[in-house]
């Protein structure tokens, strides 16, 4: 059994009367790559603050390995952060920002250079050392931040959107690394983004956050294959949304009716229910054949070129658009826009969602 | 568009040029007119011989700098000695400019920062309030704080009265008069760089010291203190050196036995017991005073800049 890295429970964070976090409970896993996703102002930052003490809690329990840590100023926690603007010292040099955390672990200065060269090699910056973060480019300076946040082996490390200032190229080489790092160092990283892109490849588990609430909680197949509720389907990829008449929900199997009167079965999210519901449908899950083969019938509306792929927007008889994403490479017939097709999907790639 | 950028930038080493210097010439006839052609005067001066009733004789002359350092007697044909009256008022008046300053940024360092830290409005409220003084003459609140302070002024009375004192607290004509003096005139010169440099620090840097393990003394010592360095020191010249060479807090204030060198220089220039040669020789010796402190500073900014 793994341990529990940081136990939250019921945590609420108020500010006046605005809630910033309500009822948030959550285990992250001992040497887990844990990603915080969600939209700016979800309140996902002031969940990871919290966790590093910047910002008191209203109610609920925070706790480390076991420990209570909800009343521990940050410098008193076994906690290190990343900050989304790097936050190095700016007039202190490469080393002395790393090694300014150790020093203030009561390290000699012997054990504290040691480590510093330990981390510099760790993130390949040791030709750096004696720069000060001014003379460094954007991606060198956000290795010094990791670099220093992670030299007192801290027993949880906190990201805070670290990629969000590089440009698009180094932000993939630096997912990998970050990847890398954290599995040789062993360390539970907890990683804030609203990028799901980043989130999906780099997590081992993903909680998706709206509004201050914890949407669901999984790993990156479950939540892009199993989204308990639109939000998270709508956020993490793209999906359609097809309205339908839910007849019947039970042991997550749902029964219900298509916008043309076709009955339909498929799986069901928790908290899905009877009447009005939608159904969400990954865009290249959906296949196009002849009207009569389709569960639906629509008119292809407008083509959109994407380089490998290909995506059809149909229009449904009840003006529903429905995306279908089609490889250009193979030699697929694509409908000419004002073509009526049929459109096909399993119940396995469809779902039916809580609301 | 795009031809029209061209042209300029091919134009720029020509035309521009000539419009920089032209647009630079108020800036320098400025400083020529009222900083060059007055000090080069006062250097002159300083080397002139001096006429009895104030003014100079156009002759050379090393007396006023020999009046300075050296005491030759009476009649100036005993042995030289070391002169230390003036020495010594050089002394008090960097001692009371010091203490002055020292007040300077213990009062006008956490002004600034709660200040700075105030949200947009009530800041530029704050920053308003602290330039008010300025709409008085110095030489009118100087006054008032000689009125305010003196034994039987508003504040000694209003001790009297609530019984905390029996006998007035006696402050005028000290050195304490003048500090205070010193530190009323000049504060808002400490807090306003302060305030610049606070206002431009990035809190996140506390929040990373603190992350690492950094108690708020060690934020305070390492981090916030050497970040906004620059307006504490630009603060400090500021108050410094105008204090070093005040005459209005001394005279007002301190009284005789209180004497400060800018005293000492309005002296030589007053009525017809002056010697202008020897109060232009005090100014250039002040003004060396000053300027190797400055050029000290302004060499370990840019050792630092380079850094």
């Amino acid at each position: 059994m793994t341990d529990i890295a940081i136990d939250i429970q019921k945590m609420t964070k108020l500010y006046g009367s605005f809630v910033a976090l309500r009822d948030v409970s959550l285990s992250i896993m001992d040497n887990e790559f844990f990603t915080l996703l969600g939209p700016s102002g979800c309140g996902k930052t002031t969940l990871l603050r919290t966790i590093a003490g910047f910002e008191d809690i209203t109610k609920g329990a925070i706790r480390l390995y076991g420990e209570d840590i909800a009343d521990l100023p940050p410098n008193k926690r076994p906690i290190n952060t990343v900050f989304q603007q790097y936050a190095l010292f700016p007039h202190m040099n490469v080393t002395d920002n790393v090694k300014f955390g150790l020093l203030r672990l009561g390290q000699d200065n012997a054990t504290a250079n040691a480590r510093v060269g330990e981390v510099l090699e760790l993130v390949q910056l040791t030709s750096f050392a004696d720069r000060l973060p001014a003379q460094l480019s954007g991606g060198q300076q956000q290795r010094v931040a990791l670099a220093r946040a992670l030299a007192p082996n801290p027993k949880v490390l906190l990201l805070d959107e670290p990629l969000s200032a590089l440009d698009l190229k180094l932000r993939q080489a630096v997912r990998l690394e970050l990847q890398q790092i954290q599995h040789e160092t062993g360390i539970t990283f907890i990683f804030v983004t609203h990028d799901q892109e980043e989130a999906l490849t780099m997590s081992d588990r993903i909680a998706v956050i709206a509004d201050g609430q914890l949407q669901q909680v999984g790993t990156a197949r479950e939540i892009y294959e199993a989204p308990s509720n639109k939000f998270v389907a709508g956020f993490i990829g793209e999906t359609n949304l097809i309205d339908v008449t839910v007849t019947d929900v039970s042991k997550g199997q749902a029964t219900c009716t298509l916008p043309n009167g076709v009955a339909f079965n498929c799986p069901a999210s928790d908290g899905a229910r009877t009447g009005v519901g939608h159904l969400s449908v990954r865009p290249e899950r959906v296949t196009m054949t002849s009207p009569a083969k389709g569960l639906l019938q629509g008119t292809a509306s407008r083509q959109v070129y994407l380089g490998t792929d290909m995506h059809v927007e149909v229009t449904l008889d009840d003006q529903e658009v429905v995306t279908v994403r089609v490889q250009s490479s193979e030699n697929n017939h694509v409908p000419a826009i004002g073509e009526v097709v049929g459109l096909n999907f399993e119940a396995g790639a469809a779902r039916l969602l809580a609301d | 568009m795009a031809g029209a950028l061209t042209t300029s930038k091919a134009s720029n080493n020509s035309t521009y040029a000539g419009l920089g210097n032209l647009l630079m010439l108020p800036s320098w006839l400025i400083i020529g007119f009222f900083l060059v052609l007055p000090v080069g005067m006062m250097l002159i001066y300083s080397f002139l011989t001096k006429e009895f009733r104030g003014g100079i004789i156009w002759e050379f002359s090393l007396a006023a700098y020999d009046q300075f350092f050296f005491d030759r007697g009476l009649f100036g044909d005993d042995p030289a000695k070391i002169e230390w009256t003036y020495i010594k008022i050089f002394w008090r008046s960097i001692w009371q400019a010091a203490v002055a300053t020292f007040f300077c940024l213990i009062i006008g360092f956490p002004t600034a920062w709660f200040i700075a830290t105030r949200t947009g409005n009530s800041r530029s409220i704050w920053l308003f309030l602290i330039t008010i003084p300025y709409w008085v003459n110095l030489l009118i609140r100087t006054i008032s704080m000689k009125f305010l302070i003196r034994d039987t002024g508003p504040m000694n009375e209003f001790l009297i009265s609530t019984g905390i004192i029996s006998d007035p607290i006696h402050i005028i004509n000290t050195n304490f008069a003048v500090q205070l003096g010193l530190f009323y005139s000049y504060l808002p010169f400490m807090v306003l760089p302060i305030y610049a440099s606070v206002e431009r620090y990035n809190f996140s840097l506390s929040e990373a010291a603190a992350d690492l393990y950094a108690s708020r003394l060690t934020i305070l010592q390492k981090i916030i203190l050497p970040t906004v360095k620059p307006g504490i020191i630009a603060g400090c010249i500021l108050v410094f050196v105008p204090s070093l060479g005040a005459f209005l807090a001394p005279d007002l204030l301190g009284g005789a036995k209180n004497f400060m060198i800018g005293s000492l220089i309005e002296e030589q220039f007053k009525g017809n017991a002056g010697n202008w040669p020897f109060g232009a020789a005090v100014s250039m010796i002040l003004l060396s005073m000053v300027l190797i402190v400055l050029t000290y500073y302004a060499r370990q900014q840019s050792k630092e800049g380079r850094r």
